[in-house]
């Protein structure tokens, strides 16, 4: 799993391995973990990416699937 | 062609590098981003990419300019990581047939790439640093091509 922007810092890391059979289990998983992370990856403007494909709703992951967290892009 | 470096480039090298051995171009055009550094702006910009996925954003608004343009080519290199006042953070270059759909296009790009490409940008400041998001000027600058 791999954080952007502001989530970094929330978070304190950047990339980190879970284990998890779908998105929404993931997000359960780190917001029993850390609530306040949790609730960020809620926050309004967040993107998921799986894989690197920007996805709505639920997926199921795999082994060595990547997920991403996307905080509104501020562009370069 | 769209290449992410997280070291300092060679903005003339790439310039020359773009527009030798064109034929059917008669006009290229550039546009160089830097780094601030004015007083009580920040010491340093971050800047955060996603690999492949920011290279694949940026590829695919590019190969749509050059669409709407009619460009004959589209190449930008965009640093990321730690960017110190004065370096060049950004280099956009188009080549069309005729100047204006060069200018155009070049223009457009930096518009997207300033509000909508997936890059997280920090400044590093001297109290502090800070995660920021596109100005107002940004969003009415993309707004102009809608």
């Amino acid at each position: 799993m791999l954080l952007f922007g502001r989530l970094t810092d929330i978070a304190g890391w950047h990339e980190r391995p879970f284990e998890a059979p779908s998105l929404s289990a993931l997000k359960r998983l780190i917001a029993d973990q850390s609530p306040v992370l949790g609730a960020a990856l809620d926050a309004p403007g967040v993107q998921t990416a799986v894989d690197q494909l920007v996805v709505r709703g639920d997926a199921v992951l795999a082994a060595d699937t990547e997920v991403a967290f996307l905080p509104p892009m501020s562009g370069g | 062609m769209i290449t992410l470096t997280d070291a300092p480039f060679d903005p003339g090298a790439a310039f020359t590098a773009f527009s030798r051995g064109r034929l059917a171009s008669g006009a290229v055009v550039s546009f160089l981003g830097l780094a601030r550094g004015e007083a009580n702006q920040p010491a340093a910009l971050e800047l955060q990419a996603y690999s492949g996925f920011t290279e694949q954003a940026i590829g695919q608004f590019a190969a749509e300019a050059q669409s709407r343009f009619g460009l004959d080519d589209v190449a930008i290199v965009h640093r990321f990581g730690v960017i110190a006042p004065g370096e060049p953070i950004v280099l956009v270059m188009t080549a069309a047939p005729h100047r204006r759909e060069a200018f155009e296009g070049c223009d457009y790009l930096m518009d997207y790439l300033k509000s909508r490409a997936p890059l997280w940008k920090k400044e590093l400041g001297l109290t502090g640093a800070q995660w920021v998001e596109p100005t107002g000027r940004d969003l009415a600058d993309i707004g102009r091509w809608d």
